[in-house]
């Protein structure tokens, strides 16, 4: 019954903003290690799209459903429930908890993600503190070996983000939102404003990340090379609607939609 | 319109009136009912400055009558000039008993200091608070602090010590110092130091803390647990002295240090008067046994 | 022997009695009576009323006096005697164009009915220091035609150019709440936003409107109206079953219009910044206005920009009897705490110290082995 249920189960869902649709109709189902990009130009709905999905806007039409994983045995028992639920019904306090337990958030702009004052150790292990851990030196340690696998030097994490450069920033972000385990990142253009080589190398870093942790990735992109590169799927967005959808390949390749020829035709002519 | 003679100016007795005393005592009961939890209340205006103790003195304006016997320390002197003020506000408004010995008062008003005689289960005890709010200066929106209450999201705080503990070694607080109350709510203490947390915990007292400018009431009602936040390997540990008072000999209590020439030379004294008073006076009392006896025997 | 210092209640008394000393200055010149204090100062004693929330221009100017001058200590006495009046209801909203206004001017409009009445300002006022004041003749005065001033937002609200003055649908007209009687909370609604201003330190807001203009947060403000006059008031009583006029005071009312680009769904209209106060004072009533437009920013979906729009921040920090209060309280004695800090830092430095004890002396060996 778990392996058929999707992860996040989305139905003809829409945001509006006034008289005015930011999204709608919008509908996929996502998979637990699957990474499905979003990709369009700006004013195309996808990061509205995007904030849909985490909760910071309301659906107001269409259903959201995701299956959450909560420990319902007694304690120490090993059976994990698993639910299905539909967003709209959750209380902020609920919400809240799927931030802090099952969902991560990487923001464009690493400022807007993390605390700049506080140090790279800090922010890494913020996380398992507001989850209960009360141990310092496992804080630390565990901090520290997220900040190797980021492939932050050992020796900054009492940093803070703020003697950081963009790139790293962006790492002790991504650390920040995977120390707790989450099953499910959304990711907001998490490479634009970077360096070219930068960012492959960042987007290399969250490609083996999913992988080896089987994390399902919902990432918003205007540039089809990150795309490739990363997702399984892709959903192309323009004035609020999905125009098309499939294998990231497929659609790259051989798109079918006149808008999806257009961006990928610009693209080769830039 | 305009008056033509002068006013007579007219005080109610015992100063605020009675509907603000039900207004106070209601937010008491509710902190006692949610132990740790900041109540907000209409903070009335009293005779002295807001950040002077107005939050306490309503607090004790509202639950002092007749019987009752109040002591006001300060710094944990009963001599200091704040305390004075108080003292004598409240032998001129509501003509109550005071009295400088801890073991006597009903009501004791504090700043900066619970007393080091123990206390017992028919004495309240009022804090004066000037920032009831444990996460200000890592939150300063106040919308923001309510929502982590309410949902419990004190991770905050906790990063506050790992970063201390990153950057010196250990939790730099040294006063008004975090605690958790019945495994609930994280509170303020008010600006007592450190050393004096534990003596919070389970205190057969009752525990009542007035915040006049912030317009906060919160509560510990008798033999509550309150425990000092702090990490499983780097726990809360309360300061020590390694010096005894030079007037009465105590250890283990809290000591002033007293710059007593120009070149920094020092003494340690007690903080708390009353404790040093009766110590050194029980202390002469078996010096002139002694001589006493050895003058018998003699 | 080192003794325990005492004396504080002798010192107080001391104090307090110096204190008198210093506040009668010499003993055979009059003390100041508080009609005179009342009449020849009456910004100072307009600024007490309206920060102290108490309209008695005898008590503010007794207040002034018992605090030599200090405008602060004035506002506390006054606010904490009003804590003990006992209250008898609410009047009647009261109608600043019910009464014809002494002072009316307007920068919206060369003329409007009623005129542009000058008043009593300083506005024209050559800024002369003088030995002696004088009191010129007042020409002989027609006597006032009771002309209709009305107010020029009303004016402006005939084709609707500018927003109403209360919202047009359901609207219940709900009692506005009292913060001397209801704990803060933010957010708050504008109404608690207005109280709250009209008891602000004038010099906070005047700050604070002054950013506004200057680029932290601009809406392009023109006084619309700066009324100063007596207005009615007016009490309900229940057993007579309508209201009562029970006497006159003087306000200051400042009307402020604003710029707002209308979006697809609202017509373009103008908006709004309201400032009230006791007595004549202008410059409260001015600044109330700017502040309290620049903190509507949510109602008009604007950028903040500045902490001028920053609703907390402005209404935590504008009650001056709060600030002076904790401010000063940095003079009681701390020593406690410090003695705290002192124990952690002489900890700290031991700890630091020792550390560099132990770092310093392979590096002199090395240091000695480089220079030869």
């Amino acid at each position: 019954m778990i392996d058929e249920t999707p992860l996040l189960s989305v139905d003809a869902a829409g945001h509006r903003y006034g008289d005015r649709f930011g999204c709608r109709d919008v509908s996929f189902d996502l998979w637990p290690g699957e990474v499905l990009a979003v990709v369009g130009e700006s004013g195309s709905g996808k990061s509205t799209l995007l904030g849909m999905l985490s909760q910071r806007l309301s659906a107001d039409e269409g259903r959201i459903s995701y299956l959450t994983t909560s420990e319902n045995g007694p304690e120490g028992a090993q059976d994990t429930v698993h639910a299905l639920l539909d967003l709209a019904t959750l209380s902020e306090r609920e919400v809240r908890r799927l931030w802090r337990t099952e969902w991560g958030f990487v923001h464009q702009n690493a400022a807007d993600g993390l605390r700049m004052h506080v140090s790279a150790g800090g922010n890494v292990g913020e996380p398992l503190m507001a989850n209960g851990w009360r141990h310092y030196g496992s804080i630390r340690a565990e901090a520290e070996a997220w900040l190797g696998r980021v492939e932050i030097p050992a020796e900054r994490i009492d940093d803070s983000p703020s003697t950081f450069s963009g790139g790293m920033r962006q790492r002790v972000q991504i650390a920040r939102n995977l120390v707790f385990g989450p099953r499910l990142v959304f990711m907001d253009e998490p490479t634009s404003g970077l360096d070219v080589s930068v960012q492959a190398r960042l987007l290399d870093l969250i490609r083996s990340l999913v992988t080896e942790l089987g994390l399902a990735v919902v990432i918003v992109t205007h540039d089809l090379a990150v795309a490739r590169l990363i997702s399984h799927r892709t959903l192309v967005m323009k004035d609020g609607a999905v125009v098309e959808s499939g294998l990231t390949d497929r659609v790259l390749d051989d798109p079918q939609a006149a808008y999806t020829q257009l961006l990928v035709s610009s693209i080769l002519q830039g | 319109m305009s008056l033509s003679t002068s006013p007579r100016i007219v005080y109610n007795e015992g100063y605020l009136d009675e509907q603000t005393k039900r207004v106070v005592r209601r937010a008491l009961l509710k902190g006692i009912a949610i132990p740790g939890f900041q109540v907000p209340f209409a903070s009335r205006e009293v005779p002295m400055p807001r950040g002077w103790g107005t939050g306490g003195v309503q607090v004790t304006a509202s639950i002092i009558g007749d019987e009752d016997t109040l002591k006001v320390i300060d710094q944990g002197a009963d001599d200091t000039t704040n305390a004075v003020s108080i003292r004598q506000f409240f032998e001129r408004v509501a003509g109550t008993a005071s009295t400088t010995r801890t073991d006597e008062a009903t009501i004791i008003q504090t700043r900066h200091r619970i007393p080091e005689t123990p206390l017992g289960e028919q004495q309240i005890i009022v804090y004066q608070v000037p920032i009831p709010e444990p996460l200000r200066f890592l939150e300063p929106r106040e919308t923001e602090t309510r929502r982590m209450h309410a949902l419990e999201e004190y991770g905050l705080m906790y990063v506050k010590l790992y970063e201390d503990i990153a950057r010196y070694g250990h939790i730099a607080k040294t006063y008004d110092y975090p605690v958790l109350v019945h495994g609930r709510y994280v509170m303020a203490p008010s600006p007592t130091p450190s050393f004096d947390n534990p003596k919070m915990h389970q205190n057969p007292a009752l525990q009542l803390f007035g915040a006049g400018r912030e317009k906060r009431i919160y509560a510990v009602p008798p033999y509550t647990d309150v425990v000092s936040l702090g990490f499983d390997d780097f726990p809360f540990e309360p300061q020590t002295f390694e010096q005894s008072c030079e007037i009465c000999g105590s250890r283990g209590v809290y000591l002033d240090e007293v710059i007593t020439d120009d070149s920094g030379g020092a003494m340690f004294v007690c903080s708390d008067t009353d404790h040093c008073e009766r110590t050194a006076a029980t202390a002469q009392l078996d010096q002139d046994a002694e001589h006493h006896d050895t003058e018998m025997n003699a | 022997m080192y003794v325990a210092v005492k004396g504080g209640e002798k010192a107080i008394a001391n104090a307090h009695a110096l204190l008198a000393k210093r506040g009668r200055g010499e003993t055979d010149a009059a003390r100041i009576d508080h009609t005179q204090m009342r009449d020849q100062m009456g910004a100072l004693v307009a600024r007490v009323m309206t920060e102290g929330s108490l309209y008695d221009p005898d008590l503010a100017a007794k207040a002034l006096l018992q605090a030599q001058g200090d405008v602060l200590e004035a506002v506390t006495l006054l606010r904490s005697y009003r804590t003990t009046l006992p209250r008898f209801g609410h009047t009647v909203a009261i109608d600043t164009a019910g009464l014809p206004s002494e002072r009316r001017v307007s920068a919206t409009f060369k003329d409007l009915p009623g005129g542009q009445q000058l008043g009593a300002t300083f506005d024209y006022t050559h800024r002369l220091l003088v030995d002696e004041l004088e009191t010129p003749d007042l020409p002989a005065s027609d006597p006032v035609e009771e002309q209709s001033m009305p107010r020029v937002t009303d004016l402006l609200g005939i084709d609707a150019l500018i927003e109403p003055d209360r919202p047009a649908e359901g609207w219940t007209d709900p009692d506005p709440a009292d913060l001397t009687r209801q704990p803060t909370v933010y957010p708050m609604t504008r109404a608690a936003r207005l109280q709250a201003l009209s008891r602000g330190d004038e010099g906070f807001l005047l700050s604070l409107g002054y950013s506004t203009q200057r680029g932290f947060g601009n809406n392009h403000p023109f006084v619309g109206e700066v009324r100063v006059g007596q207005v009615e008031v007016e009490l309900e009583i229940p057993e007579l079953g309508h209201a009562v006029p029970i006497g006159r005071i003087e306000v200051t009312e400042c009307q402020m219009v604003n710029q707002f680009v209308g979006s697809a769904e609202q017509a373009p209209q103008f908006t709004r910044g309201y400032g009230l106060t006791f007595g004549r004072a202008e410059r409260k009533a001015m600044s109330m206005s700017l502040v309290d437009r620049a903190l509507r920013r949510e109602e008009f979906d604007e950028r903040v920009v500045s902490p001028a729009q920053d609703e907390e921040f402005v209404i935590s920090h504008a009650d001056n009897v709060q600030a002076t209060g904790f401010v000063e309280h940095l003079k009681l004695p701390h020593y406690v705490d410090f003695q705290a800090e002192l124990g952690l830092i002489r900890r700290l430095r031991a700890e630091f110290d020792a550390r560099h004890a132990e770092e310093s002396r392979p590096d002199d060996t090395a240091e000695q082995g480089v220079r030869s």
